[in-house]
């Protein structure tokens, strides 16, 4: 009995792994030129997995025709790819100048504490990923904390379990 | 786009919905409404919107329609001043909407005064 | 169509619409529905006003009030009173800090006073959603002009005689830069736009991108036009979805009115612009390294020469401007160089777009004639400093500038200016910081960022910078010693000087500069193991004083370790051994009395 729902679990993220896949393939058959599109077509693949997982990555390598070696040295390079899966929240503590002169560190020490993660960890339960991330340019505001895209300005330490609270 | 008339063209018509942004520059001429509850209830509404159509009907770019107070003569509302670059202001008293299309065709467009609109030639504040 | 009588603009930027400048676009078009006055009143959503420090902001013609810190719940009101009955909604003016009186008009601003506006000409002015409100005021016009009236090469005159130079960091002028890539004969030439703003702190390109990016492509087609080429490529960062999302509605209302694609003005040119992400990476500021990303490989720099004027793109002529210099270009065209001339200084024309953030009253985006004194900037137009503190350093240029210590602030803003003195121009960030600020601790902030965003492609810059981070670190645990600060300097040294790219050679200088500037505060650190400012935990210490105490127990009630004993009315003692130094009771102590010695 155990046998056959956990089958069957796994045929249905097949099922839905493979609309992912199908999703990749449509928008890289689109695309005019293939040459000078891998950065493109990884967005694209990080937009439809949420991360870039080892097949994926070579996946796109095979469609794009390249070497798996060149998709990880790019996926790597950027701060913006990610081949680790993200939990259910981002949260985005903004380290650029202006937040960290009003203490963004400050707010990055108060969260990992909280969540016992570190900076690019992702909670046990998988809810919530911590990220610190560049000047998002609301420097009015800082310091910045983003949970998804809703941007809070201007946070204080002792604030920042209330906002875990809202999301 | 094939020439530079194509795109005058473009620009003149476009003009039209952003000219009043450019207020700010000190040109044009500034018409203000006293829109204060005394204005409103005398019908200082239905004359801004006559005013606003007569503008549109006449094509006229450089009059800036500014709300304001009321102007503490609420006896003679809606009342309508006008401010010039470099003139005193005129204030006219009593102003219909048809009067207020009046003040664009005769007092703007002509340079004429309203002379039995008139309120008083101008003011001064002490 | 009926013409409106009143426009009411709406900050869209970044920054405004994350506190809610759509909801306050919503409320308002529902409140004028509501009391029938939408045929009446437009609600646009314009670009950034600069002044983010107190969005959201709404700015009503022509009676030409400023309204600041608006929320949705104030629609109700300013339709019933502004829009209404004309009374101005006198809670939601700006007050000035230094004589508290309100001001309506957005030019008696102080903010507002100083600044001269081109590069940043229509953000604020107009819908960037809509073409036709661009060329209402002269867009696309410069384009018609150069493509109906002048030949390239003078259209290349023109920007040399300007004395327009790169804004995005180096300063390298601009006309001599295109000139260089004309002269490359070949079938294919690419125009690049550096949209990969990636200084800590800086936000303008995003700026303008989000608030008039028409004439970033307008400018793009000139060039393409001066330096013979036919296709364009906006270098964008992926973190940047609205400005994205502007572009991408830019590029396609321009095609559709014949601004971009084949035979424009019936002069036979053709031109196209492409977008393309980036993904979060520094070093891809730097043209070679950014060329490589839009090839989509790893964004490594290469050695220069050869310059992206002769090989770039795929190999073929390229030239790369930085989003601010683009928008420079239209006015130049139409005003002429003479015009652009005036304004400035000597060896800097034009004007400068500053990002003013930090411990400053009035954050928000400025845009300044070059020569302006950094004092102005900081007291004029941005309020001073908060809470009446006082100024310690401006750090300018980002991780490639360095930190201008208070006693050089009559230095006027130009390129050679900031050079002389150790930092840079840079893309336009401007950081103050107050006595709070420790500068050990800020220039290690700058060596863990070019640590990180090194490429790893040279030695001194890989390991060089990292061994920097790692001595800064060291001090400010308190375990630095007196020769760490000459290896500082030693180590600084030879990155600069053998680092290929801008970023390797620029990278110490945020160490360097703080290091001549505040030698005395590096010194506390390493020799008395004490941080002025408190900022370094370890090197934290806090007392009470006996003089000052009242015994009011504040501070032993905020503590959250429990650590300060005494009894009420008498003096209070901390016990350093279970103390955090969280500094809890240094900001509840109401006499002055917990200090940090």
């Amino acid at each position: 009995m155990q046998h056959t729902k956990l089958q069957k679990k796994n045929d249905r993220q097949q099922v839905l792994a493979g609309e992912k896949y199908e999703a990749l393939q449509q928008f890289i058959d689109q695309l005019e030129e293939k040459e000078g599109a891998l950065i493109h077509v990884l967005h694209k693949g990080q937009e439809i997995f949420g991360y870039l997982p080892r097949d994926v990555q070579l996946y796109i390598a095979r469609a794009l025709g390249l070497s798996g070696a060149k998709v990880y040295g790019v996926v790597s390079f950027y701060n913006y790819f990610t081949d680790k899966p993200r939990g259910e929240k981002l949260i985005n503590i903004c380290t650029g100048t202006a937040c960290f002169v009003k203490g963004a560190n400050l707010l990055m020490e108060e969260l990992e504490e909280k969540l016992k993660i570190k900076a690019g960890g992702t909670t046990e339960d998988g809810k919530y990923t911590l990220n610190a991330v560049r000047c998002v340019g609301a420097c009015g505001l800082a310091p910045v904390v983003m949970v998804d895209d809703k941007v809070y300005g201007r946070v204080k330490p002792g604030e920042l379990e209330e906002i875990l609270n809202q999301h | 786009m094939k020439s530079l008339e194509e795109l005058k063209k473009i620009r003149e018509r476009a003009l039209k919905n952003v000219d009043i942004r450019r207020s700010e520059d000190g040109s044009g001429i500034k018409l203000l409404i006293g829109m204060g509850t005394c204005g409103i209830a005398a019908g200082a509404r239905e004359t801004l919107n006559a005013i606003m159509e007569e503008l549109q009907v006449q094509d006229v770019h450089d009059v800036f329609i500014v709300q304001t107070g009321c102007m503490g003569h609420c006896h003679a509302e809606p009342m309508v001043q006008i401010d010039a670059p470099g003139e005193a202001p005129i204030i006219y008293g009593h102003v219909t909407p048809d009067v207020g299309r009046q003040i664009i065709i005769k007092h703007i467009l002509e340079g004429e005064l309203l002379e039995d609109h008139l309120f008083t030639k101008t003011h001064h504040r002490i | 169509m009926k013409k409106y009588r009143l426009h009411l603009m709406i900050c869209g930027g970044t920054g405004c619409q994350s506190q809610d400048s759509n909801e306050i676009i919503q409320a308002l078009r529902s409140e004028l529905q509501k009391k029938g006055y939408e045929d009446e009143v437009q609600v646009v959503k314009t670009g950034c006003f600069g002044f983010c420090e107190k969005g959201p902001i709404i700015k009503v013609h022509p009676d030409n009030v400023f309204y600041i810190e608006v929320k949705p719940q104030d629609a109700e009101r300013i339709v019933a009173e502004h829009v209404i009955k004309g009374r101005i909604v006198k809670e939601l003016l700006y007050e000035e800090p230094t004589y508290h009186e309100k001001v309506e008009h957005q030019g008696d601003m102080s903010f507002y006073k100083k600044q001269l506006r081109i590069a940043l000409r229509n953000c604020g002015l107009i819908n960037p959603e809509n073409i036709e409100e661009y060329i209402a005021v002269d867009g696309y016009l410069a384009l018609g002009k150069v493509l109906t009236e002048m030949k390239p090469k003078e259209v290349i005159e023109l920007m040399k005689e300007s004395g327009l130079r790169g804004r995005g960091g180096g300063g390298f002028p601009t006309g001599r830069k295109w000139e260089l890539t004309a002269q490359n004969e070949s079938k294919l030439k690419f125009i690049i736009c550096n949209a990969d703003e990636g200084d800590p702190g800086a936000f303008m390109d995003r700026s303008i991108l989000e608030g008039d990016p028409h004439s970033v492509l307008e400018a793009m087609a000139i060039a393409g036009y001066a330096i013979g080429a036919e296709k364009g490529y906006i270098y964008i960062r992926a973190e940047y979805p609205l400005a994205i999302h502007r572009l991408n509605i830019a590029i396609e209302q321009a095609r559709k009115y014949g601004l971009l694609g084949k035979n424009l003005f019936d002069s036979g040119f053709n031109f196209d612009i492409e977008l393309k992400y980036g993904a979060g990476a520094f070093v891809c500021g730097e043209e070679t390294a950014l060329i490589n990303s839009v090839e989509g490989g790893r964004g490594e720099p290469n050695a220069k020469p050869p310059f992206p004027a002769e090989i770039g793109l795929w190999n073929e002529p390229t030239c790369v401007n930085n989003v601010e210099t683009f928008a420079n270009i239209p006015p130049i065209i139409l005003k002429g160089s003479e015009w652009f001339g005036k304004i400035g200084t000597e060896n800097s024309k034009g004007t400068k777009v500053f990002a003013l953030a930090g411990k400053v009253n009035n954050v928000g985006l400025v845009e300044v004639p070059m020569g302006v004194s950094l004092k102005d900037i900081i007291y004029e137009i941005g309020g001073g400093i908060r809470n009446d503190k006082k100024l310690k350093a401006v750090q300018t240029g980002g991780p490639s500038g360095g930190c201008i210590p208070a006693d050089k602030l009559d230095i006027p803003i130009d390129y050679d200016s900031l050079k002389s003195i150790g930092s840079m121009m840079g893309s336009g960030g401007m950081i103050v910081m107050d006595e709070d600020d420790c500068m050990v601790n800020i220039s290690k902030f700058y060596l863990e960022f070019t640590e990180e965003e090194s490429c790893g492609k040279c030695t001194p810059c890989r390991i060089g910078n990292k061994r920097l981070h790692e001595i800064l670190e060291r001090i400010t645990m308190g375990e630095g010693t007196i020769e760490d600060l000459d290896r500082l300097v030693v180590l600084g040294e030879m990155i600069k000087d053998s680092s290929l790219c801008g970023l390797g050679q620029t990278s110490p200088n945020p160490v360097l500069s703080t290091l001549e500037y505040f030698h005395e505060e590096y010194n506390q650190h390493v020799v008395h193991k004490h941080c002025p400012s408190g900022v370094c935990k370890a090197l934290k210490k806090y007392q009470i004083s006996e003089e000052k105490c009242v015994g009011c127990t504040a501070c032993a009630k905020v503590c959250p370790v429990d650590c300060i004993s005494g009894e009420p009315k008498k003096r209070h003692v901390i016990d350093p051994k279970i103390c955090i130094k969280c500094g809890a009771c240094f900001e509840a102590c109401r006499f002055n009395a917990v200090v940090r010695p």
